[in-house]
């Protein structure tokens, strides 16, 4: 077949057109987790690499990381990391061809935003008592 | 009239050049993410916010260390990935799409590289 239909060829509905369902909202978040991520990635290298020059440079990036919105971006980040890591994961099982039902990608969606916002919570406590 | 078959049309056509390797690269960066990831929230993330004292003695533990190293090196690949993935999804302009695939590709190295050395300079005794 060398010669191909070029003008009138169904066209895939465009984004708009669907209403968003789980699954279109978990794939989408995973993508956004991973590239807002950029972000704690480049502070992490930054304050490594000020604790491997002086403990005054330590002291003002680790101050500005600590500042309140050096916080918020680390919460950001940390429930990023949960999301995308859980995503991840899922993910990994999917590609060994498990979980495609409608009702298993139902339940596992709303599984690991509510899963990523618990691990968010308990690594928090985790952090602030040890 | 051409002749071409539909495989000979569309070879060498994809914006990335090539198609299972950066899948491939992909999952296996992610599974060894799985536990680096885990070593770092535990190891490395409370050390935020701590003190100058405490980083240097927590990287004199080769284990988290070399956990540290590999966590950075391999989430960077795993990103300048994503990031690609995301860039020949999104961008149309050739011009705008090779200076961000060749940008995002050197930054992504450039910081992986920085990161580990840090850790090790912190390791051997900063």
């Amino acid at each position: 077949m060398a010669d191909v239909n070029k003008g009138a060829r169904p066209l895939s509905p465009h984004i708009s057109i669907y209403r968003p369902q789980i699954n279109s909202i978990t794939s989408i978040i995973n993508r956004i987790t991973g590239v807002s991520m950029s972000l704690a990635a480049v502070l992490m290298v930054w304050w490594l690499l000020a604790a491997a020059t002086s403990a005054s440079y330590f002291d003002f990036v680790n101050g500005l990381l600590t500042s309140w919105l050096g916080l918020l971006v680390m919460l950001g980040s940390l429930w990023a990391l949960w999301f995308h890591f859980l995503g991840g994961v899922r993910h990994l099982v999917m590609d060994f061809g498990y979980g495609y039902e409608i009702k298993s990608v139902d339940f596992w969606g709303w599984a690991i935003i509510a899963l990523s916002l618990v691990l968010t919570t308990a690594s928090i406590i985790c952090l602030s008592t040890f | 009239m051409t002749y071409k078959t539909d495989m000979g049309r569309v070879k060498g056509l994809g914006t990335a050049k090539e198609g299972t390797h950066e899948w491939w690269i992909g999952r296996l960066t992610a599974v060894a993410l799985i536990p680096l990831t885990l070593c770092f929230i535990w190891k490395v993330a409370p050390l935020i916010g701590g003190s100058h004292a405490d980083v240097l003695a927590a990287f004199q533990s080769p284990l988290t260390s070399i956990t540290t190293i590999l966590f950075i090196m391999i989430a960077f690949i795993h990103l300048a990935g994503g990031l690609q993935e995301v860039i020949v999804d999104y961008i149309h302009g050739k011009a705008m799409l090779v200076v961000l695939l060749v940008s995002t590709k050197l930054l992504c190295w450039g910081m992986g590289f920085a990161g580990a050395f840090a850790v090790a300079k912190i390791a051997f005794g900063a």
